[in-house]
């Protein structure tokens, strides 16, 4: 397949590079169920260890075992954690990919390859190593049917010593990643020594690429968004989770049910919670709006194809007025579309998703730390403005690992929204539950078990008045969508805010939102230093859109909007959303072949479009 | 018994009357069977002691799914969307495992649309009371056959049904619900006695009530008519219920009654009129409610109950206090807790 884009080789062929040290990219291509996670997750902990800023992205197929997986480890001592287009040095144990793998290459990179392959035939502008793993193997592992696991072992040693990674380091994360499991971590670590020692013994390095020690990852962790999320909903003190098993969004609660057994099981041994496996997602969402109606911090994670069957309940949820969180791990639609591949596909769709006349506030995460951090804002927002809150995550954040610094506990007490209790009830004497008391379109509720002959309410589907009784007068009906309206205006001011870097007099804006963000911080390097083009930023944290980013259009004679969908999602919601006249100065940046997105794409994307 | 005195109005355990447990005025047709059933929840709750604000009401979509606005307004109510009162309630009763959960649901809501929430609620045994105002048509959309129609029952406009009709109870009974019965909404003293034994249980309730739709399906030719079902109707025993809160007769015969003791101390006692029905059998119970169908009859009573099976909230060993209300000192872990977190993901 080749998961880089497309081949340049033979340009510079020969050219001899200077050692590069701490910028480059390596690409392990293995077979799904081969155990190679592990190794790769050694390899990328071990150059973190070193202080390096590194970032790891798994490309795999939507399969148990047996077809093609890549995983890239990208090294940068400028700390770019985005995607890097081009592949600098190969890891190629999967037959059935490695000659394409090896073609695709840009000329002056390197190979490491399983001798049998015979790579080197292929081409001679790059730097092949060839190891011959189950010799190796066979010395380390007498039991054979171990052998194919630590195999992926060996080249962690072999990359190690050609790296000049520290072996230390290696053990460390090696004996890490195996934890309590003794002995498979002593088989591995013999495998890792092999392959270090058959590299020192029989390799010569011929390629430019090494791992010096810096100190930029001192005191940071490795974690994925799912895992992130899960800590933050926990943090935020999450009560009821509801859930329908979906790539990429299992991991999310699957991680939330290890964490809360371990940290949310009271002194009796009973949980403060209740985590649910629905029978699908309908039911899933169905449970978070009876739990939220009744009062618990309720959510669910889920990817397109359950944001597609939630979508009568999120209308009901928006008409209703009731809280619960929702985690939309987007993945490639439309739909089964691609299942292990990213995407920013939902975006147009949960906005208004349902029936009617409906708008749905979206947080926007790019970060594990804001996975964590948003898992509050969430909770907080839904239950202050009463109304489904989503998440937009995607299967790049939620599933590979990202370094980051420690989050921050939450210092903000729970933001539990308007609800009255018994007392109010007796001191108000009633309450009607639509009804505008403060003037920002959310009403008062009470929830179901309150002890007073005047705390309940009908929660109806179906039209209603301020009272919540059965209504079908055309004022009643209009009253009530026009609040809904002024309440999404009241959502514009309580939503995260977005984060922009900007410099008087440049004419040129860029936003985006989510994982782009990574590839952006590059791109504005890239269009300086490249191109002598300086832009301004602005990061979109929710929707919907805040003043700031109107204004942010209206300062820029040019602005352009990073997508990473076909129809440039985010950006028809802006053009929704501002001045007529302003509409004309939007341009569109999109993304959309399963892979994340990249710096250099947008790079080359902008200047084209610029120089038109 | 002639007296002078301004009679009181009566109350229940709790000082209220059966006024307290009234609703809005029915929006049904005159002589709709599901009025019937409103009335029969009212008794019972009122003669059970329950407090209304304990209760929550749920319902879908339908005329059934409408009547919850009919009876008890001081309670909490959640008209839903269509087959999906199931999910609703359930996430309802975990977020407040405290309240009585009462599910009202009609034919086409349970057995059509909403047959996969309907089974997995049944697996999961989630403590609530679900009851089927069921009487094989969709009023609201103008009498379409449902899927609890019999095989042969015919529409005013002549149109036969062909497909085999869906059983809920032997269905309810094979997932794993631990009281399943089916009645008439014209069957006053049975429905009333086996809705406040279904108060008593902590577990799933499952009530088929056949409650006749006067409007589209009350016509000769059709199975859920008034007349077909009181000629066709055979309960399999007198049932009694002796509340927890009143002193329990002891005196009974056990070749001929079944006593059973419900959750909360109630009795509930069953004086078999066909002998050797034993309903806390569950292979005999489906096999008696299969039979039924063959000899055309309508099989009323408690078919199945199972007091020892656990439901869900003893399931997933769940605090006692309700989950909504829990404070931030116990939803939300400490600092310390971040920071072993993070100390091991480094």
């Amino acid at each position: 397949m080749a998961t880089t884009e497309f081949a340049v080789h033979g340009a510079d062929q020969g050219a001899v590079r200077g050692p590069v040290v701490n910028d480059f990219s390596i690409q392990v291509a293995t077979v799904n169920g081969s155990g190679s996670q592990s190794a790769n997750t050694v390899l990328l902990r071990t150059i973190f260890q070193m202080g390096v800023p590194v970032s790891g992205k798994n490309m795999f197929p939507s399969n148990i075992a047996g077809l093609p997986t890549w995983y890239t480890i990208r090294a940068s001592k400028k700390g770019y954690i985005a995607r890097k287009k081009e592949i600098d040095f190969l890891v190629a144990m999967n037959p059935e990919t490695a000659r394409e793998d090896t073609m695709s290459l840009a000329s002056g990179a390197a190979v490491l390859y399983d001798e049998p392959l015979k790579l080197n035939e292929l081409r001679s502008d790059v730097t092949f190593y060839a190891v011959p793993y189950d010799k190796i193997c066979a010395a380390v592992c007498s039991e054979s049917k171990l052998r194919k696991l630590v195999k992926n072992m060996i080249y962690v040693g072999v990359m190690a010593q050609l790296l000049k990674l520290d072996m230390a380091e290696v053990e460390k994360a090696l004996r890490k990643q195996f934890a309590k499991k003794v002995k498979t971590a002593d088989l591995n670590w013999n495998a890792a020594k092999a392959g270090y020692d058959y590299a020192a013994s029989s390799l010569t390095k011929a390629d430019p690429f090494t791992v010096e020690r810096m100190d930029k990852t001192t005191g940071m962790i490795i974690i994925d968004g799912n895992a992130a999320a899960a800590l933050g909903c926990m943090f935020a003190g999450v009560t009821v989770v509801t859930w329908y098993p979906i790539t990429p969004s299992s991991s999310l609660v699957e991680t939330l049910i290890d964490y809360m057994k371990e940290y949310r099981v009271g002194a009796d041994g009973k949980s403060t919670f209740a985590i649910v496996q629905a029978e699908d997602e309908l039911a899933a969402i169905g449970m978070v709006l009876g739990a939220g109606w009744a009062g618990a911090r309720s959510m669910t994670a889920t990817a397109g194809p359950g944001i597609s069957l939630m979508a009568e309940f999120a209308g009901l949820g928006y008409y209703v007025e009731i809280p619960g969180v929702i985690w939309d791990i987007q993945r490639v639609g439309p739909s089964t579309g691609l299942p292990t591949r990213t995407a920013q596909g939902d975006i147009e769709f949960v906005a208004k998703l349902s029936h009617g006349d409906t708008h749905h506030p979206m947080l926007l995460p790019c970060s594990v730390a804001e996975c964590f951090s948003m898992a509050s804002d969430a909770f907080d927002l839904t239950e202050q403005l009463q109304t489904p809150v989503f998440v937009m995550s995607d299967l790049d954040l939620g599933m590979n690992n990202w370094m980051s610094e420690p989050f921050q506990y939450p210092e903000k007490p729970q933001n539990r929204g308007k609800v009255l209790t018994a007392e109010d009830l007796e001191r108000a004497g009633g309450f009607a539950r639509y009804k505008d008391v403060d003037g920002d379109g959310v009403g008062y509720r009470t929830l179901p078990g309150t002890d007073h002959p005047q705390a309940a309410w009908f929660a109806r589907g179906s039209g209603h008045n301020e009272k919540s009784q059965y209504s079908e007068r055309p004022d009643d009906y209009a009253n009530n969508m026009d609040r809904l309206a002024h309440k999404f205006e009241t959502a514009r001011t309580l939503v995260p805010k977005p984060e922009m870097v900007r410099n008087d007099g440049n004419e040129v804006g860029i936003i985006a939102y989510g994982t782009s963000h990574h590839a952006v911080v590059e791109t504005l390097d890239q269009l300086q230093n490249e191109y002598g083009v300086k832009t301004d930023y602005l990061r979109l944290r929710a929707y919907p859109f805040t003043t700031e980013t109107h204004d942010f259009v209206a300062a820029h004679k040019r602005t352009y909007m990073i997508d990473q969908n076909r129809d440039a999602q985010m950006l028809q919601l802006l053009k929704l959303d501002i001045a007529i006249e302003e509409i004309s100065k939007l341009r569109s940046v999109r993304h959309y072949n399963g892979l994340p997105i990249d710096a250099r794409s947008i790079t080359d994307n902008i200047i084209v479009q610029e120089s038109k | 018994m002639a007296t002078t005195a301004t009679p009181q109005p009566k109350s229940n355990r709790i000082g209220l009357t059966v006024l307290d447990y009234r609703g809005g005025k029915t929006t049904l047709c005159a002589g709709c069977g599901h009025n019937a059933i409103s009335e029969r929840i009212i008794d019972a709750f009122y003669e059970m002691g329950v407090a209304p604000e304990r209760v929550v009401k749920m319902s879908g979509i339908g005329c059934s799914s409408k009547s919850p606005a009919y009876f008890m307004g001081r309670s909490h109510s959640f008209n839903s969307v269509h087959g999906r009162m199931p999910s609703v309630t359930t996430g309802a009763v975990l977020a407040n495992s405290k309240v009585v959960a009462l599910g009202v649901s009609g034919d086409g809501d349970t057995a059509s649309i909403g047959i996969g929430q309907f089974m997995h609620l049944m697996r999961r045994n989630l403590p609530m009371i679900y009851i089927i105002e069921d009487n094989g048509v969709y009023g609201l959309t103008k009498g379409q056959f449902s899927a609890t129609a019999d095989l042969g029952s015919k529409l005013k406009t002549g149109v036969i049904n062909d497909l085999p009709p869906i059983d809920t109870c032997a269905l309810a009974i094979m997932l794993g619900a631990t009281f399943v019965g089916r009645s008439f909404s014209g069957d006053k003293r049975q429905l009333h006695t086996m809705l406040k034994a279904a108060i008593a249980h902590r577990g799933t309730v499952m009530l088929d009530v056949i409650s006749p739709c006067t409007t589209f399906n009350d016509h000769e030719g059709s199975t859920k008519s008034y007349k077909f079902v009181k000629d066709h109707e055979e309960p399999l025993h007198d049932l009694n219920f002796v509340p927890h809160f009143n002193e329990i007769d002891v005196d009974y015969d056990p070749g001929t009654s079944l006593n059973v003791t419900m959750h909360d101390g109630s009795s509930l006692r069953l004086h078999k009129l066909e002998k050797d029905y034993d309903p806390t059998n569950k292979t005999e119970a489906v096999k008696r409610v299969m039979e039924s169908h063959e000899a055309e009859e309508v099989l009323t009573g408690v078919l199945y109950l199972n007091t020892t099976a656990p439901n869900f909230i003893d399931m997933i060993n769940m605090t006692d206090q309700p989950l909504a209300t829990l404070p931030e000192s116990v939803t939300r872990p400490s600092r310390e807790v971040l920071d072993e977190c993070m100390e091991a993901l480094r």
